[in-house]
């Protein structure tokens, strides 16, 4: 009894210093200065067009990544092709290499004397420095999360009932969307979850692909980058305030989706 | 008709079939019985096209569907372990396959309500399958393969999960709903018991071959051979060959053709007692008798008695050497 109240506190003391305590302290050095100076830290030009760009390439990168973690699923668990062993440590990839890497290597692809670099710029195609660049980077870094988080589910459920379905008439995509993808959308939504938590947190690829043109190619947490090495510790501390109520909104969405796969 | 013809399939260097031909007849119940690993089950679903054979065709009601996929068959498939839909309710389950072939809804709600209620879950059809037991997830499951009219009907150990009493309860359900929908079914079971009690007809199949096809009368009086014999039902070795241990006489007092043994133990089955028995060069004998017989005979271990087969063992041509060992 005592052994496992000691274990609890040891746990919970670990977590406080390495993750409430400084998520705890931003909060409050956020609203030091007084909600007013807040809402205009938030709230000038830089600021929201950094809010509304993060919102953006989540909302691109992460719906792509949905699909296409699914795709990669299924190739890994029903596929039968000699090439799911290379396809699946390239899922992983992006977990073993820094983001900071990736930005360089796509720079080295997509820069101005990269592999594409001259062939896109003929097309007119602008990718490093500007959005296209980080999406794909932010693509790059989430890729992961939802392949990972269905591949289990996907073992789990087996294939009889898609083999029961196609006895009973149904297409392979009438079987997809009523029989499989229903029986995997608690992983996919908690892969969705995920990777948004990480497309808006993202910091060490974007930093290099996007060129950190303010107003242009600034997410959020480059704007906390900027404004922290500027000394505006008030602006940087109300920008990571706007982060942190996203990252919050977020694992809310998640908590809630456990409880109803729990239920479920 | 059912026909399958020559069908080999092999699993990286495992035969799982070797070169299989079975016929079924229209409108019969067959069962497909052998050991674990004999096959049945990759049988089956090269039926339902849910396997590729590697050699063989398939027909069904003399059409080539060898190469059709399953949702062009007209099968029913029924699962061991039911494989329902889990997020749909029982309902929705059933009307899956009317579903997906886009029948007109009130035509289908009619078909649905029907064979809700021919399995008797018309009172569950609101439940998800979790918030079933196996016996009425498995009658959904019936329920769902009947749902779109199958011309054949294929079940893969369909009582093989459920508990004893649940099996000889749908057993006895299915019999009598085959007499009323008369669909052609295939039956996998690794249970003679239930082979027998199903089955117009049986096919046997051991590592992968048919070892013998026949009614179950037939299969029991004449088997093909030793397998068969054993597979079907308790035998003893006597110094001529496999007999049944009911058929064995026993007498106090030495007769013609007759085995002196002697008895090691009784054990008492009901109505019925089984002698085990050594004769006089050491192999053991089996004999079940009426109690009555037993009593007359006054049997008890230590005694000497006198065995003989009424007639010639069974089967009447020896088997392989090697049929004897795999036993
Ligand atoms: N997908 C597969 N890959 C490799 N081997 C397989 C596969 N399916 C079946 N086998 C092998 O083929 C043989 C026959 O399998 P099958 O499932 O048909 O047996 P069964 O008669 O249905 O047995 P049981 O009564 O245990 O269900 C087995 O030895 C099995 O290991
Ligand atoms: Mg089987």
């Amino acid at each position: 009894m005592a052994g496992r109240l000691v274990m609890r506190g040891i746990a919970l003391a670990y977590l406080g210093v390495l993750l409430a305590v400084p998520v705890g302290m931003v909060m409050v050095k956020t609203f030091e200065p007084g909600p007013v100076a807040v809402w205009q830290a938030v709230t000038t030009p830089a600021a929201l067009h950094a809010f509304w760009l993060t919102l953006l390439v989540t909302a691109v990168a992460v719906p792509l990544n949905a699909v296409f973690g699914v795709l990669a699923a299924l190739v890994l668990v029903r596929g039968r092709s000699r090439l799911r062993p290379v396809l699946d440590v390239m899922v992983d990839l992006p977990f073993a290499v820094s983001p900071v890497v990736v930005g360089l290597a796509m720079i080295l692809v997509y820069g101005r004397d990269g592999w594409l670099g001259g062939w896109l710029a003929d097309a007119g195609i602008r990718i490093i420095f500007s959005v296209p660049g980080i999406v794909i980077a932010t693509m790059f870094v989430c890729l992961p999360f939802v392949a990972r988080e269905v591949v289990p589910v996907l073992r789990e459920i087996g294939t009889e009932q898609e083999q029961a379905a196609s006895t009973l008439g149904a297409s392979g995509w009438q079987t997809f969307w009523r029989v499989t993808l229903p029986a995997i959308r608690w992983g996919l939504a908690y892969g969705v979850v995920l990777s948004t938590a990480r497309a808006v947190g993202e910091f060490g690829a974007v930093s290099i692909v996007s060129g950190k043109i303010s107003g242009q190619t600034e997410t959020l947490t480059l704007l906390v980058e900027k404004r922290y090495t500027n000394f505006d510790m008030a602006g940087a501390y109300a920008a990571s305030a706007l982060l942190a109520v996203i990252a919050l909104a977020t694992l809310g969405l998640m908590a809630l989706l456990q409880r109803r796969k729990d239920t479920a | 008709m059912i026909s399958v013809t020559g069908v080999s399939k092999r699993y990286g260097d495992f035969q799982a079939l070797d070169e299989v031909s079975v016929h079924v007849t229209p409108g019969a119940l067959t069962a497909l019985l052998g050991p674990s690993g004999s096959g049945k089950s990759t049988l089956l679903r090269i039926i339902a096209g849910l396997e590729v054979p590697d050699a063989g065709t398939v027909t069904l009601a003399g059409e080539d569907v060898t190469h059709v996929s399953p949702r062009h068959r007209g099968v029913g498939f029924v699962f061991q372990h039911y494989a329902a839909f889990t997020h749909m309710t029982v309902r929705q389950n059933v009307a899956f396959g009317l579903t997906v072939r886009k029948e007109p809804r009130e035509k289908a709600a009619a078909t649905v309500d029907r064979l809700l209620d021919v399995v008797g879950l018309t009172g569950f059809q609101h439940r998800y399958p979790h918030q079933l037991s196996g016996g009425q997830r498995q009658r959904m499951a019936l329920a769902r393969a009947l749902a779109v009219e199958p011309s054949v009907l294929l079940l893969d150990e369909p009582f093989g999960a459920l508990d004893r009493n649940v099996r000889n309860e749908l057993r006895a359900w299915l019999r009598r709903l085959h007499d009323e929908v008369h669909v052609t079914t295939i039956l996998v079971t690794h249970d003679q018991e239930e082979a027998m009690e199903l089955a117009d007809s049986l096919v046997v199949l051991n590592h992968g071959r048919v070892e013998q096809v026949g009614g179950p009368r037939e299969l029991y009086d004449a088997p093909a051979s030793d397998f068969v014999m054993r597979f079907l039902g308790p035998v003893t070795e006597t110094p001529r060959g496999l007999v049944r241990p009911h058929e064995l006489v026993v007498s106090a007092v030495p007769e013609p053709d007759a085995t002196e043994a002697q008895v090691a133990r009784i054990v008492h089955l009901g109505f019925e007692v089984r002698a085990e028995m050594e004769s006089g060069d050491g192999s053991r004998i089996t004999a079940q008798l009426p109690r009555a017989e037993a009593d007359a005979l006054e049997l008890e271990p230590g005694q000497i008695v006198y065995v003989r087969a009424p007639h010639a063992p069974r089967p009447a041509e020896p088997d392989t050497e090697e049929d004897l060992v795999r036993v």
